[in-house]
């Protein structure tokens, strides 16, 4: 590369930029892409016509609105008090500190299904927190609420885990700042903090949300599964699976990678913008 | 504004930061505390912000007694080492931060706060970059936008954190010269806080030297650098060569010998000297006598170590002529004595007398 005046990259100290970019690719087409074009290609095959009236099927748009309905709930949820934990977490010392720490990563270690047991048996209306709720007339297991619920447990620790690092970069000065300057608690939280999270709310947002859209595990044995009111698409897939009707199998799941795709770009963008927007990198 | 200071104190975990410190700031004045780190400074200015709250002592704003009053209530504007800026937000919005967030009784209208906010980054010459993002600034330039963000308030007082402190030396004297002619321009009560002496000295009308919590002498430039109150204002401020002494029938032993030096009082106390302020004398006059140890050429000078009876090591400056060069070779005797010195008692703190 020496020597010619034309080079297609700038020369860097960093070793090793053409073989880790290639090795990029080729990982990622093996592990992401083919199976994913493998999908797309599958479902291609069934033609227009008898592709739009799998993936039209009252059952399957049901599903498919139950669960991205649900995963934006529970995305949702978390975001606030996913940030809410990280803020405990970062801001305060106190006894007990690192065992909550750790408690945060669990439903990253737990085998969903046992999640689901779990939660099941905590909100079945004979459960301990069921059994006062019933008679409040919330139905929680067994409906789209406990949906909701178990999602909102298996995608925690992506909102904590990623406002965390950010927090704690967030100097204490920008506060002590805005307090000389006469805000009040409120007005700091909201001005100056909450903006200058906002990228990785986002991203932690973001992650939360394909998790919950992708899960299967727990939700399967918290929702009760009824087609049309609790069954999510990932169960439908397996339903048409185990029916052997692979074309309806993969119609729903190419119409749910559609929908998570556009979804996660649509954040990026949220996320670049915001990033442009409140001055960082440029 | 006047601010009062009677006797506060300060520890954190048993650590006292601040000891029992008392100081009367005058409307109107800038006021530098300087020590080095650990002297307390910075817990001092936190204090006076409301920043920290005191384990003692009150201070007064004016004739009203502000130690019970929130950061908030306190209207200080502060000004932070390293900016402290909303990176979120662009200059104009970090400069209007102050007023936007008051309570809607008190608001100005959004284009009041936009217009105070270009007039503010007019006074700290920052015209044109009011929609860059403090990441697009220089650090000088951040710096000026956190001090019109602080001004914006219009401040009882105005406490600057080591504001230069993390500039280059050529930003930061720029910046400091600027910052005189705003003070003159605005009168604003000013309190800095550095650790770096010609900065104090040069900018300041008052310098209040710290030293582990307390303070060491509150004086103009002049006082400080002439009359040092204590062997530690005169070791930390300038230049200073100091020798253990025993005053004897008014006169100056050192190392047991006279020194042709006056002094009155007697036992044992500390010469403190300026090495610039030294004249060489020919061998055999009376002296303070030694030998060189080493030599090192300064732009117009040459500073000798010069070791005196033996253990004690000083500094001296002297003219760097043709003539001395050879003669002041290391292991050479030489003979000097201060023109102005001053002497403190070992145990205390009070000059004795002075040069």
């Amino acid at each position: 590369m020496r020597g010619r005046a034309r080079t297609w990259r700038k020369r860097s100290v960093l070793p090793g930029f053409g073989l880790s970019l290639g090795f990029t690719i080729a990982y990622l087409g093996l592990v992401v892409l083919v199976p994913l074009a493998a999908l797309v290609i599958k479902s291609a095959g069934l033609g227009a016509a008898e592709f739009w009236r799998l993936a039209t099927d009252p059952r399957t748009l049901a599903a498919l609105r139950l669960s991205f309905g649900t995963a934006l709930v529970a995305a949702t949820i978390n975001a606030v008090f996913g940030a809410l934990i990280a803020w405990v977490l970062v801001r305060y010392r106190f006894f007990g500190r690192r065992f909550l720490d750790a408690v945060i990563d669990l439903p990253f270690a737990l085998p969903t299904a046992v999640a689901g047991i779990a939660l099941t048996s905590l909100y079945a209306p004979n459960g301990w927190v069921g059994q006062f709720l019933q008679p409040l007339g919330l139905k929680v297991a067994y409906a789209p609420a406990g949906i909701v619920v178990a999602l909102t447990f298996v995608s925690l620790p992506f909102v904590v885990r990623t406002v965390e690092p950010v927090l704690a970069e967030i100097d204490r000065e920008l506060e002590e700042a805005a307090a000389t300057l006469g805000a009040s608690r409120a007005q700091t939280m909201f001005k100056v903090i909450v903006p200058a999270l906002l990228p990785a709310l986002l991203t932690g947002f973001a992650l939360a949300l394909a998790r919950a859209v992708g899960e299967y595990g727990s939700v399967i044995f918290i929702a009760g599964n009824i087609p049309y009111v609790s069954e999510i698409a990932p169960l439908l897939i397996v339903i048409r699976l185990e029916e052997f009707d692979y074309a309806g199998a993969t119609a729903v799941a190419a119409v749910m990678l559609a929908i998570a795709f556009v979804m996660l770009f649509v954040i990026n963008l949220l996320q670049a913008w915001s990033r442009r927007r409140f001055g960082y990198g440029s | 504004m006047d601010i009062v200071l009677q006797n506060i104190s300060k520890a954190f975990d048993d650590y006292p930061a601040v000891h029992d410190i008392s100081l009367a700031i005058r409307s109107g004045e800038l006021i530098a505390l300087l020590g080095p780190s650990g002297s307390g400074k910075t817990t001092l200015l936190r204090l006076i912000a409301g920043l920290e709250f005191l384990d003692r002592g009150r201070i007064l704003f004016g004739d009203e007694d502000a130690s019970a009053k929130s950061v908030q209530e306190r209207n200080v504007g502060f000004v932070f080492q390293h900016y402290a800026l909303f990176k979120q937000m662009n200059v104009a919005d970090n400069v209007g931060f102050g007023l936007r967030v008051r309570p809607r009784a008190s608001r100005p209208g959004r284009t009041e706060i936009r217009r105070r906010a270009l007039e503010l980054l007019d006074l700290v010459q920052l015209s044109g970059l009011e929609k860059r993002f403090p990441m697009q600034l220089s650090g000088g330039q951040r710096q000026r936008v956190a001090l019109a963000r602080a001004l914006a308030i219009e401040p009882a007082v105005l406490l600057l954190d080591e504001p230069f402190g993390a500039l280059d030396a050529k930003v930061r004297k720029e910046l400091r010269r600027w910052l005189r002619d705003l003070h003159e321009r605005t009168g604003h009560t000013t309190v800095f806080v550095t650790h770096d002496q010609e900065e104090a000295l040069e900018l300041a009308d008052r310098v209040v030297v710290m030293n582990a919590g307390r303070v060491e002498q509150v004086g103009t430039a002049d006082d400080i650098y002439d009359a040092p109150a204590s062997p530690f204002v005169h070791g930390f401020i300038g230049e200073s060569s100091s020798l253990p002494v025993t005053l004897s029938g008014g006169t100056i032993l050192v190392a047991g010998r006279p020194s042709g030096l006056v002094g009155a009082g007697a036992g044992a106390a500390r010469l403190f000297f300026r090495p610039g302020h030294v004249d060489l004398l020919r061998p055999g006059e009376r002296g303070i006598a030694g030998v060189v140890t080493g030599s090192r050429r300064l732009t117009d000078r040459r500073r000798l170590e010069i070791a005196v009876g033996g253990s004690h090591s000083v500094e001296i400056d002297v003219p760097s002529l043709p003539e001395t060069s050879g003669v002041l070779e290391t292991g050479s005797e030489v003979v000097f004595r201060p023109r102005e010195f001053r002497l403190y008692g070992e145990s205390e703190t009070a000059p004795r007398r002075a040069a």
